[in-house]
Parts: structure tokens; C-alpha cells; sequence
């Protein structure tokens, strides 16, 4: 269907790259080999490290293509670290180190000649507190299309209002896009993230607990907001809050902590990841049973 | 019925007049402290500029604008103005001095702060330029004098060369800190749409440190338009306009006040009272002006 537009072959591909109307609503792929087309992220025993301390270990998974993939698990258990590698946003982290299989499609992430800006072109961040640049809503979008070189007028304008109306924010900014974008309200500032970053036209949006700083109606947005979006990208969320999780995710892995009797470290690893439906309803892991049960964490 | 008991009942109102306590006594006594504080600290600052004004008004208005553009007189205890070549020295040397402190410093602070970090290089640059501060500008004076003017003679670029090296770790340290305050969520926004470090920090970081490093690096102007003794070795003693930068010598405001205030002549040392409220004034007007320009900038964004 509408894989073949985006698989492997645009990883060298044209830079700028709006998104396309999604046909139509994707069916979750069976495992199986035309799965492997759909895979967006492959894990294979990955490990992060700060320094010497050992933060995730043994994490393995992999990630579809026009889905929503959720984290979830309690403070501590490494799921906004790991969503950090696969944009490699730990590389302006000092001290710290990915170990172990990260592939982008086909592409290791972390093969020594891979450019962490060429990476991030592609794979774009929303991140917990909205963080919009102390520049006018207009800039905000246009900044990442500026910063590759876009410079004509009519295509920025073009591009700045399609990226709004993506991010659900065009009606109400569109006569002030010359008005700082500090003057917004939460929400809108984190929509206006939301359209800076989808702006670049990137394949994944990394999103790191998008809502944590939102009341329930910016909230209610942003995850209607994603499920519009899941046509066109391929999304991985970090929440904290498990009914987000159930209500926008396809598919959920559930992180937890473990802790070193010997030195008293505490490692974040993966437990379960499946559908959903499955996590939710009938998790294989009695750590996630008591997890989503509320009876931990 | 209870609405009804609610409006026949007597409610008496609380009590919440200020008790008299020694907690009120102890926070009356520190607000009384605190305030003489702030008058003793404005008392030396209200007589400074009050003995400059009653003493300096009377010479430098006095047949305006003639002491602001007529030349310094050759003989010292003939009276009258003026001190136009010192105005043109002061600005020469300070804007000099400016033009290559500035730029350099604020390219060293990045450096510092984004690339280099915690490196061996960057540690003893930084270790440096602390030390740099700390240096009496005398000696900057001197080391100018020796590297410099012994081999090139007098001239306003003399004097800006060591205003420079003392302006340069001044501006480092407050690059430095404001770079410091620039929150790293924005830096992280900016590599999270694919912007290389180069292009974050000219476009993000440092506009966004802009104010402060403007502020910063006004001080250092301030304090570099008002040091005689790095002039004293560099720029000469000149009475005529020298509007050359790099040749022959010139003066400074600064150190006409020096040269006229040690004179025995009551002529000369009026001319160094209005030289000092000359020199006041200017970096007065550098500040407002640098100001605006600030103001205008954080508007813009």
C-alpha cells in the first residue's frame, strides 16, 4: 500500500517531504515477512549507559510503520532513554552511550559515518515542556526549513500553514503569525512544537510525554491530533498516564526497573510489548498485570 | 430552616488586626537596618556625581559648545576650554578597543561554552582569562608599552590595544554566563528538527543570550572609556585633534583629567572638572544609548 513511498529507498531521498494524505487506515501487520517492510525501528539488545552506570539493558523490539507506539512504566525505567536513541538525542548528552543494535530501516543508526543532524532530519522530537523558540509563531515553524536552506517566501508561507493546519493550530494563530509564540497558552505552545517539528516533513515523531504539562482539554487536542497525524508519520510516545496509552496507542511496551541487590543500581529494561489490547487486557507479565492494575509502580 | 439559622445567628467577626509581637519588632528593626544600608551605599555614589556636577557645570557649559570642540590650550594656567581632542581620543581608543574586544570575546565564549567545555584547552583558557581580570591595567599598560608603542611609537591604537586586553576577559566571563543561562530545551528543540550546532547556536543560542551579552560587554566599555593608566604608556599626551587612529599621539578624557588635576593651576584643574563631567556624561549617553538598542532587539523577537 502506501509503504512503498516511504520505506528504505527515501532514506536518501529528497530532504524536504510534506506529508502525504494516508489512503487509508492501515490494518496492524500479522508478523510475518511482509511485516519486515513495516519496520520503522529495529532493537536488538540495546543498552544506554551514562558514564559507568548501566541506565537501560537488553531492550529488543521493533517499531511499525503509521503506528502509534506507546511506553509506558513507572519513574526510572528508561523509556523517555530510550526513545532519546533513535534520534540520537544523547549524542549533546556528555558521558552517555548507546551499546548494542539500533537499525532505521535498514540503516544501523549508530554506524560510525551516520550524522546525528542527517538522523534528526527524519526522525523529529516533541518533547515535555512545550519549548517553543522565543520567536514569533511564524519563525518558530519556518525554523527548521530555514536552517536546510528553504528561504523563498511563497514556499515557507505554504509550508508554515500546512504544518499549522497538520498540528491543529492554523485557525487560531493565523492572524497573528508575527506575534511571539511565548504568548500562547500551553497547549497551543505544544501544538506549535508539534507543527515546527512536522514541518521538516520527518518519517517518525518522537514524542516525550507530549501531554505531561496540559490540562485535560490541550490534552484531548493533542491525542485527537495524533491519531490524524499516525496516517502520515510513524509515532512513538512516552506517557506516563496509562489511559493515553489505551486510548491513542496500537501497540504498548511496558518498561520497569530493576534493581542490583548487590550495588543497589536501578536498570530500566523491557518487559512485554504487544498490541495494545493485549497489554491492557491480558498482559503474559505478571509485572505488567500489577502495573496497569495499579497494584505497582 | 438552617439558611433561616444562618441569618438570625450573631456572628462575631474574627480578630485579625496585627498582634504587636517580637517577631513585628525584629521585622520592623530589619527593615529600618536595611534601609540605612541603602542610603550609606547611595551616599558616596550622590556625593561623586553631585561634587562633579557643582564643580565640572560651570566649565564645560560655560560658552557652549566651546570646551566640547575647541583645542586643549598648549600653556596649562592659561584659562578656558577646551577639551575636544580628549572626546575624540576617548572615542577612538574605547571604540577601538571595542571592535577587537567584542568580537573575539564573544567567539572565545563560545567556544568555551559549547565546544570546548570541560577539555584541557578550554579549562586553561578559562583558568587565563580568570586570571586576566585580576591583572592591574597598569601592568596591561606596561606590557602594550613594551610589545607595542616601543616599536611603533605613540598612538590611539596603542591605548585600544591595551583597553582591549582589558575588556577581553571581562567580556569572555559575561559571554560565558549568559550562554550559561540560555536554557538547554531550546538547544535540544533546535537539534530535534535537524539543525546542525553550528546553525543552533547562531541562530538560537546566542540571540537569545543577546541582551545580556550586550549589557556585558557595555560594562567593559564603561570601565575601559574611564582607565587612564593603560592610556598613560600608549596614547602620548597630545593638545591637537588626532583623528588618525594608528599614528602619532593622542589623548583621552581620562587622562587630561589626570595631567590637569595634578597641575598647580587653578585653570588647569577647572579643566579637569569638566572633563571628568564630560567623561560622566559619556559613558552616561553610551549606556542609555546601548539601552534602547536592547530594548529595541527584545522587542523585536
Amino acid at each position: 500500500m502506501g509503504s512503498q513511498d516511504v520505506d528504505k529507498g527515501s532514506v536518501g531521498g529528497p530532504v524536504i517531504r510534506l506529508p502525504a494524505p494516508a489512503s487509508s487506515r492501515r490494518e496492524r501487520p500479522a508478523p510475518g515477512p511482509d511485516a519486515e517492510r513495516n519496520v520503522v525501528f529495529a532493537l536488538e539488545k540495546l543498552e544506554v549507559y551514562y558514564g559507568a552506570f548501566r541506565a537501560v539493558r537488553n531492550v529488543s523490539m521493533q517499531i511499525f510503520k503509521n503506528e502509534i507506539t506507546a511506553f509506558i512504566g513507572p519513574s526510572g525505567c528508561g523509556k523517555t532513554t530510550v526513545l532519546r536513541c533513535f534520534n540520537r538525542m544523547h549524542d549533546v548528552t556528555p558521558g552517555a552511550r548507546v551499546a548494542g543494535g539500533l537499525r532505521y530501516h535498514t540503516a544501523d543508526l549508530y554506524a560510525p559515518h551516520v550524522s546525528a543532524t542527517e538522523v534528526r532530519r527524519r526522525i523529529g522530537m516533541v518533547f515535555q515542556k512545550p519549548n517553543p523558540f522565543p520567536k514569533s509563531i511564524y519563525d518558530n515553524v519556518a525554523f527548521g526549513l530555514r536552517s536546510r536552506g528553504v528561504h523563498s517566501k511563497g514556499e515557507l508561507d505554504t509550508l508554515v500553514e500546512k504544518s499549522l493546519r497538520s498540528a491543529a493550530l492554523w485557525e487560531e494563530v493565523k492572524d497573528r503569525l508575527r506575534a511571539s509564540a511565548l504568548g500562547l497558552s500551553g497547549g497551543q505552545q505544544q501544538r506549535l512544537c508539534i507543527a515546527r517539528t512536522i514541518a521538516v516533513g520527518p518519517e517518525v515523531v518522537l514524542m516525550d510525554e507530549p501531554c505531561s504539562a496540559l490540562d485535560p482539554v490541550a490534552t484531548a487536542h493533542i491525542e485527537e491530533l495524533m491519531r490524524e497525524l499516525k496516517r502520515s508519520f510513524t509515532i512513538v510516545i512516552v506517557t506516563h498516564n496509562m489511559q493515553q496509552a489505551a486510548r491513542v496507542s496500537d501497540r504498548t511496551a511496558f518498561f520497569t526497573t530493576e534493581v542490583d541487590a548487590k550495588f543497589g543500581l536501578r536498570t530500566g529494561t523491557l518487559v512485554e510489548y504487544d498490541s495494545t489490547e493485549k497489554i491492557f487486557s491480558n498482559p503474559s507479565d505478571e509485572r505488567t498485570e500489577r502495573y496497569i492494575t495499579g497494584r505497582f509502580g | 430552616m438552617s439558611a433561616a439559622n444562618f441569618t438570625t445567628e450573631i456572628v462575631v467577626p474574627p480578630d485579625l488586626t496585627a498582634k504587636r509581637s517580637w517577631r513585628s519588632v525584629k521585622s520592623a528593626m530589619m527593615t529600618g537596618l536595611m534601609i540605612a544600608s541603602v542610603l550609606i551605599v547611595a551616599l558616596p555614589l550622590v556625593a561623586v556625581v553631585w561634587a562633579i556636577f557643582s564643580r565640572g557645570l560651570g566649565v564645560a557649559f560655560h560658552g557652549f559648545p566651546a570646551f566640547f570642540v575647541d583645542e586643549i590650550p598648549v600653556i596649562a594656567r592659561r584659562p578656558g576650554p577646551g577639551m575636544g581632542p580628549a572626546i575624540v581620543g576617548t572615542l577612538l581608543a574605547t571604540g577601538a578597543a571595542t571592535l577587537i574586544s567584542v568580537p573575539l570575546g564573544v567567539a572565545g565564549a563560545v567556544y568555551l561554552h559549547e565546544y570546548g567545555v570541560t577539555n584541557r584547552f578550554a579549562r586553561v583558557v578559562r583558568f587565563m582569562s580568570n586570571v586576566m581580570t585580576g591583572v592591574p591595567s597598569i601592568v596591561m599598560g606596561l606590557f602594550i608599552y613594551v610589545t607595542w608603542t616601543l616599536r611603533f611609537g605613540y598612538s590611539a591604537f596603542g591605548g585600544a590595544l591595551a583597553l582591549a586586553c582589558l575588556m577581553l576577559p571581562v567580556v569572555i566571563g559575561a559571554t560565558e554566563q549568559m550562554l550559561r543561562l540560555v536554557p538547554n530545551h531550546l538547544r535540544e528543540a533546535s537539534y530535534a528538527v535537524g539543525t546542525s550546532k553550528s546553525r543552533t547556536i547562531l541562530s538560537v543560542v546566542l540571540p537569545a543570550a543577546m541582551p545580556g551579552i550586550i549589557s556585558g560587554s557595555l560594562l567593559a566599555v564603561a570601565r575601559a572609556a574611564g582607565e587612564t593608566a593603560p592610556l598613560l604608556f600608549a596614547t602620548g599626551a597630545a593638545t591637537e585633534y588626532n583623528p588618525n587612529l594608528f599614528v602619532e599621539a593622542n589623548t583621552a578624557l581620562s587622562l587630561q583629567i589626570f595631567g590637569n588635576a595634578t597641575s598647580s593651576f587653578v585653570a588647569a584643574q577647572d579643566r579637569a572638572w569638566g572633563a571628568a563631567l564630560t567623561l560622566v556624561l559619556l559613558t552616561f549617553v553610551i549606556t542609555l544609548v546601548a539601552r534602547f538598542v536592547t530594548a529595541r532587539f527584545a522587542r523585536r523577537r
